[in-house]
């Protein structure tokens, strides 16, 4: 049976090329070899369905990662920090993260925060640029202020391992 | 000789080059959140309206320093008051504050044998540090505590009123919080002081001549990246047996104009003041921080 499951793995990851994991979607550029696990994103997951809805479900999350990503790369205090960084595998990343929080039905399977943010050189400005991002995708997107605020409770204890040490 | 010139060379470009932690790092102001400066407290540490929080003055993070200025004005039933002050805060770890306050007691100075439109004034320098924890990250909440050195200029007329002394020192400790998950800021204040009304009517008095132990504290709910509204509470020594003193109350909202902008428009309850009750009214602040 496991003989199986890995077969079939092998065969995903055979089409999107070599050392691809098997979760990885048509254009991301490999990384370090990882364990997947959903602690890796950090903090637990909401309670019930209300803070799923509160974010539109999967279609509203992805819009907001999708503007937020765009809008970091764009962003004249933070963007040179995403220059260069994988951005299709980002929007993914950080969608099956929020997902995985907002309790909206997903599992994370990218790196833990500090491996993903280890010498990116962040520093507590930074942090507070993309909270402020953040803030403005979710606006767009619709979603309540308190909504919004208790999602940033999940990440505000997060900062100590995006931080540049 | 030669060798170890360059090996010295080597070691100290070395040192240079090296990594070094954040306190080496080229300074980079602003970055803070949109009103979690505060806005500047009468006396003009930062904080909320009547009482200083444990935050620190000005947009930095601890990787800068910033800057805070403000001007208030209060108007109650028979009083008017201002204030004006700057404040600089350093790597959001230590804030030095000055306030210059100024209280008119319109017609109630002729009553009060002061004459009409007298005005005491006093100034405030301020110093308060950040001890430990955040008022949004992290797990610990902001702790603080701080020193504020009030000189009253109207010595002769607070010492005739029953004050014993025209200058004094205020003790403070705060606990501050942004509680992210109810969108609700609670701050509380233990203060040891002597001053009466802050100091305006001098320090120590015929029934205490001591500190005493006072409570402040303010709690806000932010509406918005922008708003926030909230009530504060500070109590008060009752040092001078001729002119009770009573507990302070308000009701604020403060909005975040633009980055560097913040207006608070608040109703306060200042209870007896100068011998006279009931004094309720208006306060108003614009503060600038950078
Ligand atoms: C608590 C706050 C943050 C969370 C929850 C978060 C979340 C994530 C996640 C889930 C990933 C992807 C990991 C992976 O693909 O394996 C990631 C990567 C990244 N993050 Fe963050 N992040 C945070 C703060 C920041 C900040 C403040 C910046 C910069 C301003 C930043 C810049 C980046 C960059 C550039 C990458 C790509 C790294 C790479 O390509 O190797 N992140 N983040």
């Amino acid at each position: 049976m496991s003989f199986l499951v890995s077969l079939l793995f092998l065969q995903a990851a055979s089409d999107m090329g070599p050392g691809t994991p098997p979760y990885a979607r048509p254009g991301e550029e490999s990384v370090d070899p990882y364990v997947a696990d959903n602690r890796n994103a950090g903090a637990s997951p909401f309670d019930g369905e209300g803070m799923a809805k509160a974010f539109h479900g999967q279609d509203g999350i992805r819009r907001i990662v999708d503007t937020m990503v765009e809008a970091s790369s764009a962003d004249p205090v933070i963007g040179e920090i995403f220059a260069n960084h994988d951005k299709i595998r980002l929007k993914r990343t950080i969608f099956e993260q929020f997902c995985y929080i907002l309790n909206a039905g997903c599992s994370y399977t990218g790196r833990d925060m500090a491996a993903s943010h280890k010498d990116l050189g962040i520093q507590k400005a930074d942090m507070n640029r993309l909270v402020e991002v953040l803030q403005r995708a979710m606006t767009t997107e619709g979603v309540a202020f308190q909504a919004q605020n208790r999602f940033l409770s999940k990440l505000a204890p997060m900062r100590r391992d995006v931080l540049q040490k | 000789m030669k060798f170890t010139k360059s090996a010295l060379a080597l070691a100290l470009t070395g040192i240079v080059l090296a990594p070094q932690p954040s306190a080496a790092r080229p300074l980079r102001n602003g970055g803070k959140l949109l009103l979690t400066n505060g806005i500047s407290s009468l006396e003009g540490a930062s904080g909320g309206g009547l009482t200083p929080w444990a935050v620190i003055a000005g947009n930095e993070t601890s990787d800068g320093i910033g800057l805070s200025a403000h001007g208030t004005l209060v108007e109650v039933k028979d009083y008017d008051y201002q204030s004006a002050g700057v404040a600089v805060g350093f790597r959001d770890r230590i804030e030095i504050s000055y306030a210059h306050q100024n209280f008119n007691t319109n017609d109630i100075g002729t009553a009060l044998g002061l004459g009409k439109d007298y005005a005491f004034s006093q100034d405030v320098i301020g110093a308060k540090i950040r001890v430990a924890g955040d008022l949004v990250y992290d797990h610990l909440p902001a702790i603080a505590v701080g020193a504020q050195y009030k000189r009253n200029n109207n010595g002769t007329i607070v010492r005739a009123i029953g004050a014993r002394d025209n200058e004094g020192v205020d003790y403070y400790a705060s606990v501050s919080r942004l509680f992210l998950s109810r969108s609700i800021l609670l701050s509380a204040t233990a203060r040891l002081t002597k001053a009466n009304q802050l100091g305006i009517l001098g320090f120590g008095g015929d029934l205490k001549d001591s500190h005493s132990l006072q409570f402040e504290g303010s709690a806000a709910w932010q509406l918005s990246r922008r708003l926030a509204i909230g009530g504060e509470y500070r109590s008060k020594p009752d040092n001078l047996g001729i002119a009770r003193e009573d507990d302070w109350f308000d009701a604020f909202a403060a909005y975040a104009v633009k980055r560097h902008l913040t207006a608070t428009l608040a109703y306060t309850d200042l209870g007896s003041v100068a011998t006279v009750k009931g004094q309720r009214g208006i306060f108003l602040q614009l503060q600038a921080a950078f």
